[in-house]
């Protein structure tokens, strides 16, 4: 049974391979497209339960007072504080972005122990005030060595900034976000007290380390009620909810990615069940002779969808073969956007259950037809 | 002398089934293709809309955006001087001061945040903005917490209507009017007066600077001095290709994604297409002799062939075409990256899309096609006769 199934999917040699042709295409689309999607959402995977972000209950855009942090330091249930500021220099052109943050460095390392540096690199690091860290992925990308100048435009605080890079730092995960540059928060406040005092000895965000992840709603609710009524109110979260608060902002398109990686499927299976349906057609004679020989309806079901399932299977699995190299190549290309771009298991998982359900859909049809076909009637296009 | 065009056309009808499977992939890539242009110019259009053609915005030199932009009183009123700009008939010069902050609001039905651009405004920023019609209540009062919202706003968010209050900036802001900015960013704001929400936010700087050319032909001379004056740290650029600035990242994602997907898509159904010829060819192989026979060109079969795949891509595009068009009542809300703000636009249908969207699945059909009509006429007489 299984010889006759490989047999007859390769008598039409060219139409097969036109169709596995297609379905590789197809599949390779799928899994990049599902890779994109999770790309979207690998800030979300990359963040803890254990720390929670303080904002400005405006908006991002508004700042905090630095002196907020002794205070949320003493609610109970809070570990330890550190912050941030979003800088959101330009390196040379807008073209390369990267996500570039001022930091106070001892508590913010703490805090994320997934940034993993080399003990000898993070005291530099500590010790030098103009000194900044780097990504391992940036730093490649610019072959940025240890000691380097960076300048970084600033938009947000006008001027051209100079670090220089004491550190490269690893992620300890997967989904760790390896293209980040943080330096200094220091560095920024002391010449912003000379350029532009107001704008000085404030913070954009309070991370938070927490003794217990359970206890993230009712610190957040805690730090959240001490400052109401003040001038700058404050909005807490877990990460996981502001990282999310981000993706939903641009959920329309994710949605758009997923209808599209759908569509993809439903193209597939045109293109399948249209073979399949041309080949049970030749064959209705031989369907015939079949039956004439004592072959039931269940055979026939068995050889169609066998060889359905075979070809798309092929296709399948060169599909997800060609899905790796070509998620590198695609993951260079727009890393800029997207820190984490990897291939998921569940990716392939959804991979190969697509294709078994766009063998199964395309070979019914056909199936049906065969099943149901007389066999005087089947016998007569016999010439 | 040629086949008719019918013989193509009603060999399309003997073999449904196939026809409509292939037919069907077709539309599907036309309609991918029509719907990923139709977004990305949707959202050109939004923004480019948004700017005026003779109006000019002075911003923070190196910032990209109104948000990270900052102009204090000082430097503003150096601005205002320019002679370049244009006086209006009270004798006003029509210049905007105005500062734009973010604020987060829910949505209605998801309850989720998003953030939205407040706009403080001044006397004459009606004045610059021709494409802005109040559709309820008033404008607001100068002086007064009362606040104007854009359309979307109104339709898309929580307690935006006309007459309910919102709470930011420690105060109650009561919503006295809906504008409508066409299809513009706009749509997307919150109007009120820049000095009272200059108090609200504690922010006492302005963010932009939007004026009225007095003559659209001299921008560069004022962007000169503006960027020469060493009193000010600021540069000027014409508001069109401030907005087009704004939307380029995002348009560059959409038509990249666009167009990577359309090309995949259109390969699986040029196979498809090639598939269903190939075997129309091999079923007919005799009909091909017997055409032969009666003093029929190979160029007349290589034409009826195509024109066979070139018709069923048509019919397939056209569909395409039709569905998408219906994507026009759909409008998308995303955030733009670059200013930071929620965004709301819809697909745009132009000609323009729809004969490319039809050229393409030609160019389809025409690719899936040539193969197979090019082994139907090359066929030997006497072997194709004798083919059952």
């Amino acid at each position: 049974m299984l010889k006759l199934i490989f047999r007859n999917a390769f008598r039409h040699k060219l139409r097969t391979c036109l169709t596995i042709l297609g379905i590789t295409i197809a599949i390779l689309a799928f899994g990049i497209l599902r890779t994109l999607v999770n790309a979207w959402y690998s800030g979300v995977e990359a963040s803890s339960s254990a720390r929670l972000i303080t904002r400005n209950a405006i908006s991002l855009v508004f700042s905090l007072p630095l002196a907020y942090k002794e205070k949320i330091r003493g609610i109970p249930g809070v570990k330890n504080v550190s912050y941030a500021i979003w800088f959101n220099g330009t390196y040379i052109s807008e073209k390369n972005f990267i996500p570039n943050f001022a930091i106070d460095p001892k508590t913010f390392l703490e805090l994320y122990p997934e940034y993993t540096l080399p003990e000898d690199q993070k005291a530099a690091f500590f010790r030098d005030r103009m000194a900044a860290i780097a990504g391992r992925k940036v730093a490649e990308r610019f072959s940025w060595k240890i000691g380097d100048t960076i300048p970084l435009k600033g938009t947000n605080f006008p001027g051209t900034w100079n670090f220089i890079l004491r550190g490269i730092y690893h992620g300890a995960e997967k989904s760790t976000d390896e293209t980040q540059l943080f330096f200094h928060w220091d560095y920024l406040n002391e010449s912003l007290k000379k350029t532009a005092p107001n704008r000085a000895d404030q913070v954009g965000i309070y991370i938070i380390g927490i003794t217990n992840p359970n206890l993230a709603p009712e610190v957040s609710e805690a730090v959240d009620k001490t400052f109401k009524n003040s001038l700058a109110e404050t909005m807490t979260e877990t990460e996981k909810a502001f990282q999310l608060s981000f993706v939903s902002m641009t959920e329309a398109i994710v949605t758009v990615i997923q209808l599209v990686s759908f569509m993809v499927i439903i193209i597939i299976i045109a293109v399948v069940a249209n073979t399949m349906v041309m080949t049970a057609r030749e064959r209705i004679g031989e369907y015939a002779i079949m039956k004439t020989l004592g072959f039931g309806g269940w055979h026939l079901a068995i050889l169609i969808f066998g060889e359905s399932l075979f070809i798309t299977m092929v296709g399948c699995t060169l599909g997800i073969l060609l899905t790796f190299p070509s998620a590198k190549i695609f993951g260079a290309k727009i890393g800029a956007y997207f820190p984490v771009f990897h291939v998921s298991a569940n990716t392939i998982f959804l991979d190969i259950g697509a294709a078994l359900l766009v063998s199964l859909i395309a070979a019914i049809f056909p199936t049906w037809h065969a099943v149901k076909i007389r066999v005087a009637e089947g016998l007569r296009r016999i010439g | 002398m040629g086949i008719p065009v019918s013989y193509s056309l009603r060999n399309l009808s003997t073999r449904r089934l196939t026809t409509t499977l292939t037919t069907s992939g077709m539309a599907l890539v036309a309609f991918v293709f029509a719907t990923t242009l139709m977004l990305a110019e949707g959202l050109r259009k939004t923004l480019v809309n948004t700017g005026s053609y003779d109006n000019g915005i002075v911003l923070r030199r190196a910032s990209n955006s109104e948000i990270q932009s900052g102009i204090d009183r000082y430097q503003a009123s150096v601005v205002e001087t320019q002679p370049e700009i244009a006086i209006g008939e009270n004798g006003q010069r029509l210049v905007a001061k105005e500062m734009v902050v973010i604020i987060n609001l829910q949505k209605r039905g998801s309850e989720k945040p998003s953030n939205v651009t407040i706009r403080g405004i001044s006397n004459q920023s009606l004045l610059l903005r021709q494409q802005i019609k109040l559709v309820k209540g008033r404008m607001p009062k100068m002086g007064s917490s009362e606040i104007a919202v854009g359309e979307s706003i109104a339709r898309r968010f929580k307690g935006c209507d006309i007459g309910e209050k919102l709470y930011f900036g420690m105060r109650n802001w009561t919503i006295v009017g809906i504008f409508s900015a066409g299809n513009t960013g706009f749509s997307s704001e919150i109007w009120g007066d820049t000095d009272q929400f200059m108090q609200a936010f504690r922010r006492p700087v302005y963010s932009s600077i939007t004026f009225k050319l007095r003559d659209y032909s001299e921008f560069h001379k004022l962007k000169e001095r503006i960027g020469n004056d060493p009193r000010l740290t600021l540069e000027a650029k014409r508001e069109v290709k401030y907005y087009a600035d704004q939307s380029e990242l995002m348009t560059k994602f959409l038509s990249i994604l666009g167009l990577s997907l359309t090309a995949i898509f259109s390969i699986g159904a040029m196979i498809g297409a090639t598939i269903t010829m190939y075997a129309a060819v091999a079923n007919r192989t005799s009909e091909i002799g017997t055409l032969r026979a009666l003093g029929f060109q190979r160029m007349s079969i290589l034409v009826a062939f195509l024109m066979e795949s070139m018709l069923m891509s048509f019919i397939g595009g056209s569909l395409g075409l039709f569905f998408a068009s219906f994507m026009q009542f759909l409008t998308i809300s995303t955030l733009n990256w670059q200013t930071f703000s929620e965004l709301a636009f819809s697909f745009t249908l132009t000609m323009e899309i729809a004969y490319k969207s039809i050229i393409f699945s030609l160019i389809m059909g025409f690719i899936g096609g040539v193969l197979p009509a090019y082994r139907a006429s090359k066929m030997n007489i006497v072997e194709a006769l004798r083919a059952r």
